[in-house]
């Protein structure tokens, strides 16, 4: 029932991610089973499924914060080996956001997003604030730069967060569920800048609940259950139409509730 | 919503806002509540009491009311049963500089003058030019400080054997804390490092110096080295009383860092990695500035033991503060003048280790890693 990749964009589009047959174990656990995924360029892939699937690691995986042990990983054609050099630059080209926003909470909010641009960029001091105010702007908090993140919301902590990877002017960004620590009356206001984000064309692999998100902005959702990709299709498709069980079973729950 | 607003509450025709009978506040109110709220508590009050009236008046009346302030060159210019300060007017130079020769003295005041305005210009918040400073402070006062106080270069050698006195201690404090926060930081780092054989050297140092007293590790540092070392060779024994003190306190230090490091949640780790930031960038501008700030207790604490604990280097022979107010009181001319004395030396540490405390108490309100989400 495991689907090869569907390729929502056009073939010839640029891979950005490539995974082949990937593997993880944590400890006996087998917590990735063959993981084959490839994400063009201007791609919104939005991965479900219950917690405990893989969906957080196999994400995880795609800039070495977690190890994989079997298989390749491949970021625009640098291979994900234990070479430091690699893993650095993979880092610095894809972004990732957090649930827990992970923001620095000894730096102010404009310290906080100039910080990788200065010291892994080499960007001049001034050019790195003028790129963070623009950032601050497009997710809507210009006000809050010299505050600490301790004294922001929620949510605009996680808007905050977005604008810091989003400084690297990174070529892809990973979500690891993004809207999950957040108070119902704050979701939104994250999920307006991710769907902002996607119109202008930024390739995003979203690991989320937020199903409304997946119809709104997805070209493809994974549904991925005990470690696997069960299912793989366009949102139309996925909701609508479903193949497995198990993704019956779990759209049914998480969206009758 | 159940809860009125304060408009609500004050508004017009009903219960206006009443000011708290005055029993409960003001110093009323707080005796009341501090001092005297349960039988038991009023007990302990008037037992306290009774014992400030017990030792306060007659320590007032010994070391001020009654006290020998006037200049004298033995114990038999001092009257009454009051304090002799005579005995420390006498021997102030002895007790500040010992036995550095007294022409070269101005050397000692440029250094210390040198050091603490450097340090006061970095401790207060508001004077411009800090990474200057701080460059000087680290860079060019370390080799300057040497030949202001040992000479060389134009002026007279002194050698450490005339150092003693509160300049001893200061230097001994000094070398102490500015280096053991550096090497215990690093050793912290080693002892959580993925490398298997940093992790061990900085393991096996740390569990080996922190189990030995430092009267052994001095010991061994003026005792036991010189027989290791060739003959012929041999270096002062002040440096290596430095040595000893800074490593001891390195261990110290390592432990209380570790401690601020341990207390990082992996998250912040996670999004230093994820921006590409490489391992000592990640330390130095992510962990270290947080896991420092979590401990700045721990560190002063450290900080004034150490400063204490160099009082421990008259047992090989140097003579601190302490150590030369003991030979004062073995002066035949002061006999019997031993709580002056020591009543001088403990008034001394405790300026100095006061005075860290309460910057410490400072630093931790003012930083920003207070405010936690």
């Amino acid at each position: 029932m495991v689907n090869q990749t569907a390729p929502a964009a056009g073939a010839a589009d640029e891979v950005i991610i490539r995974m082949e047959g990937v593997h993880k174990w944590y400890g006996q656990f087998h917590v990735l089973k063959d993981i084959n995924l490839t994400v063009r360029k201007g791609e919104r892939i939005v991965v479900c499924g219950p917690s405990g699937s893989g969906k957080s690691t196999l994400i995880r995986c795609i800039n070495r914060l977690e190890e994989h042990q079997r298989g390749r990983i491949f970021v625009h054609e640098v291979e994900l080996t234990s070479d430091l050099k690699h893993i650095e630059h993979i880092r610095s080209e894809v972004g990732m956001v957090f649930q827990q926003f992970n923001l620095f909470p000894h730096l102010t909010v404009l310290e906080n997003l100039t910080l990788a641009p200065i010291w892994v960029r080499k960007m001049p001091r001034a050019e790195a604030e003028k790129l963070a105010r623009q950032y601050l702007e497009r997710v809507r908090i210009p006000e809050q730069a010299d505050k600490y993140p301790g004294q922001l919301s929620g949510g605009q902590q996680q808007r905050v967060a977005i604008a810091r990877s989003l400084c690297m002017n990174p070529m892809a960004m990973l979500f690891d569920e993004p809207t999950s620590a957040l108070d119902p009356e704050m979701i939104k206001e994250v999920l307006d800048v991710m769907i902002e984000l996607a119109r202008s064309g930024m390739t995003m692999l979203v690991v989320t609940h937020e199903m409304g998100f997946a119809r709104t902005v997805a070209n493809r959702v994974i549904f991925m259950d005990q470690g696997e990709i069960i299912e793989e299709a366009e949102p139309e498709t996925f909701f609508n139409n479903p193949k497995s069980d198990r993704t019956k079973l779990f759209l049914s729950q998480i969206l009758h509730h | 919503m159940s809860v009125a607003t304060a408009s609500e509450r004050s508004g017009a025709g009903r219960s206006p806002d009443l000011p708290p009978p005055a029993t409960t506040t003001g110093a009323i109110g707080w005796l009341r509540e501090n001092l005297f709220s349960s039988p038991l508590n009023t007990a302990l009050t008037l037992a306290a009491l009774y014992l400030i009236y017990l030792v306060v008046p007659p320590v007032v009346d010994w070391a001020l009311l009654s006290a020998n302030f006037q200049s004298g060159t033995s114990n038999k210019d001092c009257v009454g049963d009051g304090a002799c300060w005579t005995m420390i007017r006498a021997r102030f130079g002895q007790f500040i500089y010992f036995r550095y020769p007294v022409e070269e003295r101005w050397r000692v005041d440029a250094t210390f003058l040198l050091l603490f305005g450097a340090i006061v210009w970095l401790l207060i918040e508001r004077t411009p030019g800090k990474l200057h400073m701080a460059l000087f402070l680290f860079v060019v006062f370390p080799p300057l400080a040497v030949w202001l106080l040992f000479g060389g270069l134009g002026l007279a050698t002194v050698e450490t054997a005339l150092w003693g006195g509160l300049m001893l201690t200061l230097v001994l404090g000094t070398v102490g804390i500015v280096f053991s926060l550096p090497i215990g930081i690093v050793l912290a780092l080693g002892r959580r490092s993925d490398m298997p054989a940093v992790r061990l050297l900085s393991m096996v140092f740390i569990e080996f110096v922190r189990a030995v007293p430092l009267i052994t590790v001095l010991f061994m540092a003026s005792v036991m080295l010189p027989l290791f070392l060739p003959e012929g060779m041999s270096f002062d024994k002040l440096l290596r009383a430095m040595i000893g003190i800074a490593f001891f306190g390195a261990a110290y230090m390592a432990e209380v860092v570790r401690g601020g490091l341990q207390a990082m949640g992996r998250g912040q780790y996670e999004a230093a990695m994820a921006l590409g930031l490489n391992y000592w960038k990640m330390t130095a501008l992510v962990i270290l500035p947080q896991a420092l700030r979590i401990v700045i207790p721990g560190i002063v604490n450290t900080f004034i033991g150490l400063f204490k604990d160099t009082s421990l280097v008259l047992i090989i022979g140097l003579f601190d503060l302490l150590n030369v107010s003991l030979l004062a009181t073995r002066d035949a001319d002061w006999a019997g003048l031993g709580s002056e004395a020591y009543a001088f030396v403990a008034l001394v540490f405790f300026a100095f280790c006061f005075s860290m405390s309460r910057y410490s108490l400072y630093l931790e309100r003012k930083l920003p890693s207070g405010r936690r989400k």
